[in-house]
């Protein structure tokens, strides 16, 4: 400052020495500790600078001394973690699925290790509960299309459906309509007969006798005489009370005419072995395991 | 530096500080029935204290044997023949009210009982004088010495380093008891020994080593006076009846000295007992005369009643100038009335009323405790499934409370739905319909168990459902209730 400002002699402090229509600013500078803190904080980040991560570079950054990374603590952290599971976690993987669910402390681990698994992996579409939802089987009921013991839950989980993994169940359900297989009349009939089959209601006018025709010449190959389903096609069974998709005339219709071909992502590889047996177990417990 | 201000100056001007310049107190050694009682009390309560994380207690294999165990890990208490499980920690609401409302009875009985004798302030602080006098030399050595602070000589170094090392030996170990309390003690002491006991007891060592060091060391009465709600809440559970240590100015006063009081008598004119020698002010550890009355400082200890004794005893006159007494009885002897004693009074059976009545129910909820507990949990989604057949089935998760030291089978039954099946997860079991499980030893077994039903068997909305266990070889049955809910 060059010259002395002026004195205020209400407040007896000094001005600023701007003046706006005769009203001068008095001079109230910032209190020194909070000047000397802000110092401080320069100081600090400078510090900061040099000891963390901070600059943006072109394809990399300042690493700073300490080299930290957030990521490398996560490494770091779930390696604990495994060490922390370690013994446990080796015995789930060479048990075999039999004995995992014969021994109350290994089934107890698997279910609780499977829960959190299904939870983050599974629940999007099975629901959190695995009560599914249409289109999605419900894994608590007995209803299996591709077999409900330990070893085919863990077969489902690890290649998956439809998933386009060399070992995965890939057979599916032909678009009869669609493909011009069979008349949208013809596809009505053979409703109805499906749904004769579990003990439902058919429509008025029906003829049983076509229907089982039709049945005959394009639906046993994959669901059986009877309607029974067959595992290894994952054909479902027609007469039991369970439908995946519904069991009312409109949408066998929709079935029959447009095919269905769900699919269900294969597993392995993105979860490690103990953790797809866990699940297969947690699966199997939930109450329809076979 | 602060100034001292002298309470006086505060009353007078009205502006002083409100704050009280603390008075070092030098309480001089005593002998007689109180300082007895006191010295026994204190040899009881600290040997309880450091040697009882060492009795041992057979509750079979694979079971601490300690006597006293407060076991955090395994979330369990030990005390003797009980083992409590965290769920049943009313226990200790039911000991601490009968704690308090033994405070209140002793209150009401014999005044500050617990302040004068068993308060751990009181016993380690009495602990630290006597260290401090068989170091130090007794009162007045004591503030001679203090007095003659400058003076740099190597023996009152000596002295000074020797009374710490102790008083911190003493508090070491009583911080070190403190952890054996929570871990099996001989191995705990091993391991203390070796550098190998987890972090946790050394830091709890330090931290309690601290506090009784510097709370029995140098902060002393301070505790009492200023720190502890008990003497503000005492004041307010006394009454006319209950004995508190008391000055009987009726026959103290007017204080005179021995030579005049004797003059005044041979003229037939009256005088009192107290000869003004200060003894009782002398060997008080909180500083008080306690010749102005009841007051918030005194602890009761009893000293100042040894200490009137000795002197009354000396110049032939009655004892118990000073003594456990009431102001009704001060008041009847004034008036020529012998002194009555009440210890019955509606205060006290009150108060002995609710510590019988709280021991009854916490020793007939301890003789009825079940040792053998269930819980039903119904799974919330899905809460029913359909099966293939049609039938419903509902899932439950199912835990037990095995509170006994031993392993045993328990049966389950299922009372509600109409031709329900029941299945526990993981368990073959020998005999359908009604499973069998062994529950380990002392600990919870969670279990997954499907209940299944025919629809057409049940067709309401939500069946009340009883799952009753049966331990088969003792027989004993507990039970928990839960719905069983068509979809």
């Amino acid at each position: 400052m060059a010259e002395q400002n002026e004195i205020d002699h209400v407040s007896g402090k000094t001005t600023t020495g701007h003046e706006w229509d005769g009203i001068k600013e008095l001079n109230t500078p910032l209190p020194r500790w909070w000047v000397l803190t802000f110092y401080a904080t320069i100081i600090w980040a400078i510090g900061y600078w040099i000891v963390y991560p901070a600059w943006p570079l072109m394809s990399s950054y300042t690493t700073g001394v300490l080299h930290y990374s957030s990521r490398a603590d996560v490494a770091v952290e779930l390696a604990n973690l495994e060490k922390i599971r370690g013994e446990k976690m080796v015995v789930l993987g060479s048990a075999s699925l039999a004995d995992i669910e014969k021994d109350p402390a290994l089934l107890a681990l698997a279910r609780a290790r499977g829960k959190t698994v299904f939870g983050d992996n599974c629940a999007p579409c099975h629901g959190s509960g695995a009560a599914g939802a249409k289109g999605y089987p419900n894994l608590n009921d007995d209803d299996w299309l591709w077999g409900g013991t330990l070893d085919q839950i863990m077969q489902t989980i690890q290649y998956g459906i439809r998933s386009g993994h060399p070992k995965t169940h890939d057979s599916a359900m032909l678009a009869f309509g669609k493909d011009g297989i069979l008349k949208p009349e013809q596809i009505v009939t053979v409703a109805n007969y499906v749904r004769s089959l579990s003990g439902l209601p058919t429509a008025q006018g029906y003829d049983p006798a076509a229907g089982r025709k039709i049945f005959a010449e394009n639906c046993t190959s994959c669901h059986g005489d009877t309607g029974k389903g067959n595992q290894d096609l994952g054909a479902p069974n027609l007469t039991d009370k369970i439908w995946l998709y519904g069991s009312d005339e409109a949408t066998l219709v929709e079935t029959i005419a447009n095919g269905r071909a769900g699919v269900m992502p294969a597993w392995i590889g993105r979860l490690d072995p103990s953790t797809i047996k866990a699940m297969a177990v947690y699966v199997h417990s939930l109450g329809g395991g076979q | 530096m602060n100034k001292t201000v002298l309470a006086a100056d505060i009353e007078i001007d009205g502006t002083g500080p409100l704050y009280a310049a603390h008075k070092q107190v030098y309480p001089q050694s005593v002998s007689g029935t109180f300082r007895r009682i006191k010295w026994g009390l204190m040899a009881f309560c600290l040997g309880v204290y450091y040697l009882l994380p060492f009795v041992r207690w057979n509750r079979g294999l694979g079971a601490p044997d300690q006597a006293v165990l407060v076991d955090l890990p395994n979330s369990r208490f030990y005390f003797f023949f009980i083992e409590l499980w965290p769920q049943e920690v009313y226990y200790f609401t039911g000991l601490l009210i009968i704690a308090a409302i033994t405070l209140f009875l002793m209150n009401s009985v014999g005044g500050r009982i617990w302040c004068g004798y068993l308060c751990p302030q009181t016993v380690w602080t009495d602990l630290f004088y006597a260290v401090e006098r068989m170091v130090e030399g007794d009162r007045r050595e004591r503030m001679r010495k203090a007095a003659a602070r400058g003076s740099r000589k190597l023996e009152r170094f000596a002295e000074l380093i020797l009374k710490h090392s102790i008083w911190l030996l003493i508090a070491w170990w009583t911080g070190g008891a403190w952890v054996l309390y929570f871990n099996d003690a001989p191995t705990l002491v091993k391991q203390l020994a070796t550098f190998q006991a987890p972090m946790l007891a050394y830091i709890w060592i330090a931290i309690l080593t601290a506090t009784t060091f510097l709370l029995a060391g140098f902060m002393r009465e301070q505790v009492c006076v200023y720190m502890c709600p008990w003497p503000r809440i005492q004041a307010a559970l006394t009454d006319e009846w209950a004995l508190n240590v008391t000055y009987k100015y009726d026959r103290g006063e007017k204080r005179t000295s021995l030579k005049k009081a004797n003059e005044l008598r041979a003229l037939g004119q009256t005088a009192g007992d107290c000869v003004d020698c200060y003894q009782c002010v002398a060997v008080c550890p909180t500083g008080i005369d306690i010749r102005d009355g009841a007051q918030l400082d005194c602890i009761q200890c009893g000293l100042c009643i040894d200490a009137c004794d000795a002197v009354m005893k000396k110049i032939g006159r009655e004892t118990r100038l000073i003594g456990y007494d009431n102001d009704i009885n001060i008041q009847r002897r004034q008036a020529g009335k012998p002194p009555i004693y009440r210890f019955v009074r509606p205060r006290t059976v009150v108060y002995s009323a609710m510590i019988a009545g709280v021991g009854a129910i916490m020793l007939y909820a301890l003789l009825t405790r079940s040792l053998l507990d269930v819980n039903v949990l119904h799974d919330r989604n899905p809460v029913a499934v359909r099966l293939s057949d049609g039938s419903i089935r509902n899932a439950y998760t199912i835990r037990f409370l095995n509170k006994r030291a031993f392993d045993r089978v328990v049966a389950i039954d299922l009372d509600g739905p109409n031709n329900a099946t029941l299945h526990v997860v993981g368990a073959d079991s020998v005999t359908p319909d009604r499973p069998m499980i062994i529950l380990a030893r002392d600990t919870t077994t969670e279990l997954r168990l499907l209940v299944t039903a025919p629809a057409e068997d049940n067709p309401e909305k939500s069946i009340p459902v009883k799952f009753r266990v049966t331990d088969i070889g003792l027989g004993e049955v507990a039970s928990a209730t839960d719905n069983f809910v068509s979809p």
